[in-house]
């Protein structure tokens, strides 16, 4: 059952998405964020709405994957909605219900934030995670924090440990099936109880993982300095990120959308955020 | 004679100071006490012993991990213990005498097989076309080319086992010490390994340092050292080591079956071989020797 946790949301595939630099897009999806964040009326939400639809068809990811990925801010989601119906003060009044009244402005604005949301969502991680591999972001970020290390941000440090994280993951996630194995066949009861019951049965599983845990976080330090391990000076690395020129649309589309985004709020008319 | 790849004079060692560390049992504080020897380049050499007699220790004293408290090792006639050993000599020893572990889990880095093989060359700063070049030649070296970019914990033991050792491989050593690294493995990855260790030997020229329990895997060696309480018990040929067998027993060793098998007969009175290593030569020299007795009857 602890097999099915998958590492991240990356979902395989070879589309333009896919193939593109990882620093172009971490650096896209924050410029893809701030474009969503400058959206002001109907016109320039619909247009950044366009936009992400025409990302997901671009990266080939199923409707489903999104959907699924959409489902645990449902709550937020419904929530904001209500919230900003309800309790929204406009000018056009639409329905007067004694204890709230609610406004066209409220409506128009419950609606954008929705779309604000799902937007932010469902764009940062089709340009980003669901289209990037756990290595692949490390190592982008690793080559794009880079010049922090003259002012002696640990970067090296912080991609290595994502890396070893990463790689140790599902070692882990096995280990904790075997233990739990173990436990159960000793007559550990982990199913049944209340809150505080389960918890305590979680104690004969927590402390051998640790250990076993630090047992392994030593025997790789002893066999990562024998591979003469230094930390990140003089390092070289196999695989280099070099940037093609197609490398640079991704860059530049997200750029001109959110160009777009300014000249739709700045001349057009209607409701406005 | 060349000058020995490894040698080692008169090295003790004791935990005192140092973070005491696992399968070392008792409270002896000393576990190596004097050991001389030297090993030439291109051999393969078996280290025999019980849990905590040390030669893990001895491994790790090797490669610099640990500090002698006394003695001498020298690795192609440099001396090690020498305090004016910079950080950059302790990284050229290092990579000359790589280690391959016991648990192959616990010595894989990274979550692509050719960029754990790259780590070793990656951290000597080799530029990247030629870190290419070696992965590619170690993976095939291995025979784990087809798994290039799959995850290690896809892999069987036996196959993580050989990434290790790739990943070593990638860092051209002269020597790789192997820590029991069949230990943990079925007998399937048992063999695989160890035919990857031969063809190394044979074919690349790395000496080998196999620390095992297992004295099939010992037979394979062109010498075998016994090593218990922290001493060099027995040097020799597997022949000459394993015709010892009352002194193997004291130590807590086992001889391989028909060694066992052809020193019992012998302590009966019949007139055979005391060195009988492989099963095979057992059955041969035990037919001729029914057929003669025949003859003479």
């Amino acid at each position: 059952m602890l097999k099915d946790i998958t590492l991240g949301q990356y979902f395989p595939g070879n589309s333009f998405l896919h193939r593109q630099d990882p620093r172009m897009k971490i650096i896209a999806s924050i410029l893809y964020i701030v474009a969503v964040f400058l959206c002001k009326n109907l016109f320039s939400f619909l247009f950044i709405t366009l936009f992400t639809v025409a990302l997901v068809l671009l990266s080939r990811i199923p409707m489903k994957v999104i959907l699924k990925g959409v489902k645990p801010l449902l709550f937020i989601l419904i929530f904001t909605t209500v919230y900003n119906v309800f309790f929204y003060q406009g000018e056009h009044l639409l329905a007067d219900l004694k204890i709230v009244k609610i406004y066209f402005e409220g409506v128009m604005f419950a609606l954008l934030m929705a779309v604000r949301i799902v937007c932010l969502l469902v764009g940062s991680s089709v340009i980003l995670t669901y289209t990037t591999s756990p290595i692949m972001l490390t190592d982008g970020l690793e080559r794009l924090l880079s010049p922090l290390r003259k002012i002696h941000v640990p970067v090296h440090e912080f991609a290595m440990m994502m890396t070893i994280a990463l790689r140790f993951i599902p070692t882990l996630i096995e280990e904790t099936d075997k233990i739990m194995n173990a436990q159960k066949a000793r007559g550990s009861d982990l199913s049944s109880g209340g809150l505080i019951r389960r918890a305590k049965a979680l104690i004969p599983i927590l402390i051998p993982l640790f250990v076993s845990a630090f047992r392994r976080a030593n025997d790789l330090a002893v066999a990562m300095e024998c591979r003469c391990y230094r930390g990140g000076n003089g390092r070289t690395r196999m695989t280099q990120l070099r940037l093609h020129a197609i490398d640079w649309t991704m860059l530049f589309t997200v750029l001109l959308c959110g160009g777009a985004v300014v000249i739709i709020n700045l001349y057009s008319p209607g409701f406005s955020v | 004679m060349a000058q020995p790849l490894i040698s080692v004079r008169d090295l003790t060692f004791s935990y005192a100071g140092e973070d005491r560390q696992e399968g070392v049992e008792g409270d002896a504080p000393a576990v190596l006490k004097g050991i001389s020897l030297d090993v030439e380049k291109g051999s393969f050499v078996c280290i025999l012993g019980r849990n905590g007699s040390g030669k893990s220790t001895l491994a790790k004293l090797l490669n610099m991990i640990l500090t002698p408290t006394s003695g001498k090792i020298f690795i192609k006639g440099k001396d090690v213990t020498d305090p004016a050993m910079t950080e950059d000599d302790m990284f050229e020893v290092r990579r000359s005498i790589g280690m391959v572990f016991q648990n192959p889990d616990n010595q894989l880095v990274a979550t692509i097989v050719e960029e754990d093989v790259a780590f070793g060359p990656e951290n000597l700063g080799v530029p990247p076309e030629e870190i290419r070049k070696r992965v590619d030649g170690a993976l095939a070296a291995v025979g784990m080319t087809e798994y290039a970019r799959h995850s290690p914990h896809q892999l069987s033991g036996g196959q993580k086992q050989r990434v290790a050792i790739a990943g070593i491989i990638a860092m051209l050593p002269d020597c790789i010490i192997f820590d029991e690294s069949t230990a943990m493995l079925d007998p399937q990855g048992r063999r695989e390994v160890m035919n990857t260790i031969q063809a190394l030997n044979r074919e690349k020229g790395i000496t080998v340092l196999h620390i095992t329990h297992n004295m099939d895997e010992a037979t394979l060696a062109d010498r075998v050292l016994v090593i218990d309480g922290g001493e060099l018990v027995l040097d020799g040929t597997p022949r000459q080591v394993f015709s010892s067998v009352r002194r193997l027993r004291t130590v807590g060793l086992d001889v391989p079956q028909v060694t066992e098998l052809f020193s019992l007969l012998r302590e009966e009175g019949f007139d055979l071989p005391g060195d009988v290593l492989s099963e095979e030569e057992g059955a041969d020299l035990l037919s001729r020797y029914l057929k003669e007795n025949e003859k003479s009857q």
